[in-house]
């Protein structure tokens, strides 16, 4: 960049703008707050799902089946009458926690794999980030659906694969943020200094690459809970009958033509979710790397 | 005076405008004129508002800042009230400009010979044909060698001295009335920068085309322009004829650049910095703006801003002890 | 122009090896299954007979480095297997599918551009502005929606209450298959928009800030003709490899959206060969699919090449080796 008055002008005045950001308290930073408020709303409505409404969410009474919404069920029934508001609620349950639980597993081994191949590089390098090249090729929901397909369907292999999918996106975050942290000067004096590896790499290294993979975590908890959701409707989720949101669309999709809300709820359920955590992740990338963002 | 100058900025403020109805002002109150085929320059320290003005006058101001009051008359037409369409006419054809870096100036992805033909193209309307032929030739008149061959180069392609002249090719295709030049050689080598400085001058000359050269370099001034204006803290605080200033400067600041500045002429004058740095924008000090760094300073200095006064013939500085201090001490 | 593009062949070569691991992940896959995988290539009734000379033709008796080779052999001579459920070769159920997929998603690819694009245009011109604003939200809201949630958003929107278009299925003329395909093409796109529109209103704000649009504007280049020379060619760079990268994200959304509107392509071939449990058509898409973003990924080079000439991956080769 050039640096006419001009520039520089514009260029204080953002530095001062930026630095009243940072400064700012994190309560005050609207998108972080809007994100947690909808996630702990999400999060209070899993935990106490059971007491919100009377109804159970998987006994069936198929003499209520298909009702319109009333006072008694507020979104109707689905085809086995059950109530759609009480599976609604339920759902959350199993998509919220799968979501969070689902990013565990590839956290840790990717970044792991990521920032020991960023350290020390050469051949453990060159092997990662081949094999990180091949599960590249697959794309996320082929890999997914092909491996629950094969392991089976179940929360198990829910987790397992995502995990094998997911693990490479982490790897390359935290290889490229090592490589960048391998180079700065109180690593480098570290090094030299004699510290051992696994110090440098825990001590000093850590702490300054994971911000970017917590918040690379919240866009993958929303891909994941869409896997999951992707999966449910595709019929190789959670086994019915328990109530999860992709499930519902599928059941709902069936009466498209008569009642709509059917799949349409379900569907504002998930964009919702992924709303809050998406804010959180934007939130928390404020407050984390304030500097990167433009 | 007879005569109407080229172009006339009055009274030109520039600033920011808050949300709240605030002002942040970054340029007070500027004056000066340039008659044609003038070479004018504008030296300051960066901040001092220098190009901010420059930027003014060519329509390129950045997001935010404005021009809060004052005119900028160009043959007699106020550019600052005269509408988008009207004034984008002029830019090209009447008004041209050249930029500090040549390596971001150009466009990295168009050809450099496209990018000397767009204005004739647009402003003369030429064909695509007659457009690179002139293009061609005014690569040709700014000394780059094998010019047919190079308009088909990318700017990533050619060295920083190539780049600048195809900026100076670019500017005078349409052969401007006035050429807007912001530092255009502080980005190149010292010799390079003297041959291009000579391009610069030779081809104005030739076209009658008159220079605003804004630089931080007293050297390049001296070079390069007949009038001066020194620039700090978003106001003029000397102007008159670079000879004359150069031999006798009339205000501190004025002294002061000059005082810190390497002259080759006097091998053994010793260099004196100026102490301090100039003012934020955001906090600019009540009375003279220099007063703060001033060895010279008197109270009233920081309690009132001196305006811009005829201290010489042909000479005008804001100083309030500008005949006290220079009669006492001569240069 | 063309001496720029003389990495293609080195990039190829570099492509080899990921193209083998791909192999093997596929061929691991089958290993996965509970159970001999003879069993699960043939199906829960095969008759004992056919399982072992199934057995025998894969050489599961043999060690599993051999079994690669003879799967990478039969893959060579154009040979997946049989299916299942459609008793033929999985190549030729493959083959026909390949390009219903392939114009899904080009015709996705150009409606997300024809979107895209204007919006984030107008989104960079006023950086916080309302258009901004309403840009941020289209794009914070369709990362969050399922793309199969869309696609049935839009058949009750645009094929039931309105009846635009159709439910689903593929029509027979070329005409119809693009009257068909609308619907889930725009589907698609709506779940691409997103990316593309940040991307690109990043790198609009970028150089839209830079010197040499100060140049142009001093040339008295303005408006739609500023950012057709000017500004779109030097954003548009970055935003390719964005593109590139989650193009094999859009194929593997196309997959299931085929499957919501009926599209005869690869995934509707996958997701009943899910319910059918056919693996070796599961195993064949997959293998596809993964080749082809290898595919993808040499094409965007290439694009990227053309687009910007400063780049010259061939003198990065060079000095890389």
């Amino acid at each position: 960049m050039s640096t006419p008055t001009a520039v520089l002008v514009g260029f204080k005045a953002r530095r001062r703008a930026s630095r009243r950001r940072s400064l700012k308290p994190w309560y005050r930073n609207g998108t972080l707050m809007a994100g947690i408020v909808i996630v702990a709303l999400l999060v209070l409505v899993a935990l106490c799902a059971p007491l919100l409404t009377p109804y159970s969410p998987i006994a069936q009474h198929l003499e209520d089946a298909l009702q319109a919404p009333s006072a008694a069920h507020w979104l109707g029934t689905d085809k086995y009458g059950r109530d759609v508001l009480t599976r609604l609620l339920w759902s959350t349950r199993v998509d919220l926690r799968i979501g969070f639980l689902a990013v565990f597993i590839p956290f840790v081994v990717g970044s792991v794999l990521g920032g020991l191949a960023g350290y020390f590089g050469g051949w453990l390098d060159l092997i990662v980030m081949r094999i990180v090249d091949v599960f590249f090729a697959f794309p996320f929901y082929i890999m997914v659906i092909v491996l629950v397909f094969v392991l089976g369907s179940g929360e198990a292999s829910i987790y397992l694969a995502i995990a094998a999918v997911s693990w490479v996106s982490y790897a390359k975050i935290i290889r490229g943020e090592v490589l960048v942290a391998k180079q700065q000067d109180y690593v480098v004096a570290a090094r030299l200094g004699g510290v051992p590896h696994a110090t440098i790499l825990l001590r000093h290294i850590g702490p300054n690459v994971l911000s970017q993979a917590i918040i690379y975590a919240m866009s993958d908890i929303v891909m994941d809970i869409m896997a999951i959701v992707t999966l449910g409707y595709l019929g190789l989720g959670i086994a019915p009958p328990t109530a999860e949101w992709g499930s519902m669309i599928l059941d709902g999709q069936e009466f498209i033509t008569t009642q709509w809300e059917q799949a349409t709820i379900p569907g504002l359920a998930v964009v919702v979710t992924s709303l809050g955590l998406s804010l959180l992740g934007d939130g928390l990338s404020d407050l984390l790397s304030p500097d990167r963002r433009k | 005076m007879s005569e109407q100058p080229l172009l006339s900025v009055r009274g030109l403020t520039l600033g920011i405008r808050h949300k709240n109805d605030s002002v942040t002002t970054i340029v007070d109150g500027v004056d000066f004129e340039v008659a044609e085929g003038e070479r004018f320059g504008i030296v300051g320290e960066s901040g001092s508002g220098k190009s901010l003005t420059l930027r003014a006058i060519a329509n390129l101001l950045p997001r935010g800042v404005e021009v809060l009051s004052g005119s900028i008359d160009y043959r007699g037409r106020d550019l600052v009230r005269m509408p988008a369409d009207g004034r984008r006419r002029l830019a090209g054809p009447e008004i041209a400009m050249i930029f500090q870096e040549p390596m971001t100036a150009l466009n990295p992805v168009m050809k450099v010979g496209e990018q000397i033909a767009e204005s004739p193209r647009r402003h003369l309307g030429l064909g695509k044909e007659e457009a690179h032929r002139l293009a061609v030739e005014m690569m040709r008149r700014t000394g780059i060698p094998d010019p047919a061959r190079r308009a088909h180069a990318y700017p990533h392609e050619l060295s920083g001295g190539l780049r600048q002249r195809i900026m100076i090719a670019m500017a005078l295709s349409c052969s401007p009335k006035l050429l807007l030049c912001d530092e255009p050689t502080t980005a190149l080598d010292v010799t390079v920068q003297h041959q291009v400085l000579r391009l610069l001058e030779r081809l104005c000359e030739d076209t009658g085309t008159a220079l605003v050269f804004v630089t931080h370099d007293l050297g390049v001034v001296n070079q390069t322009c007949r009038e001066l204006a020194v620039m700090y803290a978003g106001g003029i605080v000397e102007r008159g004829k670079v000879k004359e200033v150069f031999a006798d400067p009339r205000h501190p600041y004025t002294k002061g650049l000059l005082d810190s500045a390497p002259d080759f002429d006097r091998p053994d004058h010793e260099l004196v910095a100026i102490p301090g740095f100039p003012p934020d924008v955001f906090d600019r000090p009540a009375g003279c703006a220099f007063a703060p760094r001033c060895v010279y300073a008197v109270d009233h200095c920081l309690e009132a801003s001196p305006p811009l006064e005829p201290v010489l013939p042909d000479r005008e500085a804001a100083c309030f002890e500008s005949a006290t201090i220079f009669e006492r001490t001569p240069a | 122009m063309l001496h720029r593009l003389r990495f293609v062949p080195g990039r190829i070569v570099q492509a080899i090896p990921v193209a083998i691991g791909v192999t093997i992940l596929v061929f691991l896959m089958s290993h996965l299954l509970p159970g001999n995988p003879a069993v699960a290539l043939l199906g829960d009734r095969a008759t004992p007979d056919r399982v072992a000379a199934l057995s025998k033709h894969l050489g599961l008796d043999k060690p599993l480095w051999l079994q690669y080779l003879i799967f990478l052999g039969n893959l060579l001579r154009g040979s997946l297997g049989e299916s299942l459920s459609y008793q033929q070769p999985v190549s030729g159920l493959v083959l026909h599918a390949v390009p219903v997929t392939l114009s899904l998603l080009l015709f996705a690819l150009v409606l997300s551009l024809l979107i895209s694009v204007p919006l984030a245009g107008l989104a960079a011109t006023r950086p916080g502005g309302a258009r901004d604003l309403a840009a941020r939200t289209f794009t914070l809201l369709g990362q969050g929606m399922p793309q199969f949630w869309v696609g049935i958003m839009l058949i009750l929107l645009l094929a039931v209450k309105v009846r635009a278009f159709p439910v689903g299925g593929y029509g027979d003329t070329a005409a119809d298959h693009l009257y068909y395909l609308f619907l889930p093409a725009l589907t698609l796109a709506i779940a691409m928009c997103p990316t593309i529109i940040r991307s690109l209103r990043a790198s609009t704000i970028q150089v839209l800030g830079s010197d040499y649009i100060g140049t142009a504007r001093s040339k008295g280049i303005a408006g739609a003709q500023l950012f057709r020379t000017h500004v779109l060619r030097n954003a548009a760079i970055p935003t390719v490899s964005i593109i590139g990268v989650n193009l094999g994200y859009l194929v593997g959304g196309s997959l299931v959206i085929e499957k919501v509107f009926a599209v005869p392509g690869l995934g509707s071939l996958m997701v009943n060969a899910i319910f059918a449990r056919d693996f070796p058509i599961i195993q064949a898409v997959a293998l596809f699919v993964a080749l082809f973003v290898v595919v993808v990924g040499i094409l965007t080079d290439i694009v990227y090449t053309l687009l910007d000439p400063r780049v010259d991956l061939a003198a990065a080769q060079g000095a890389a080796s």
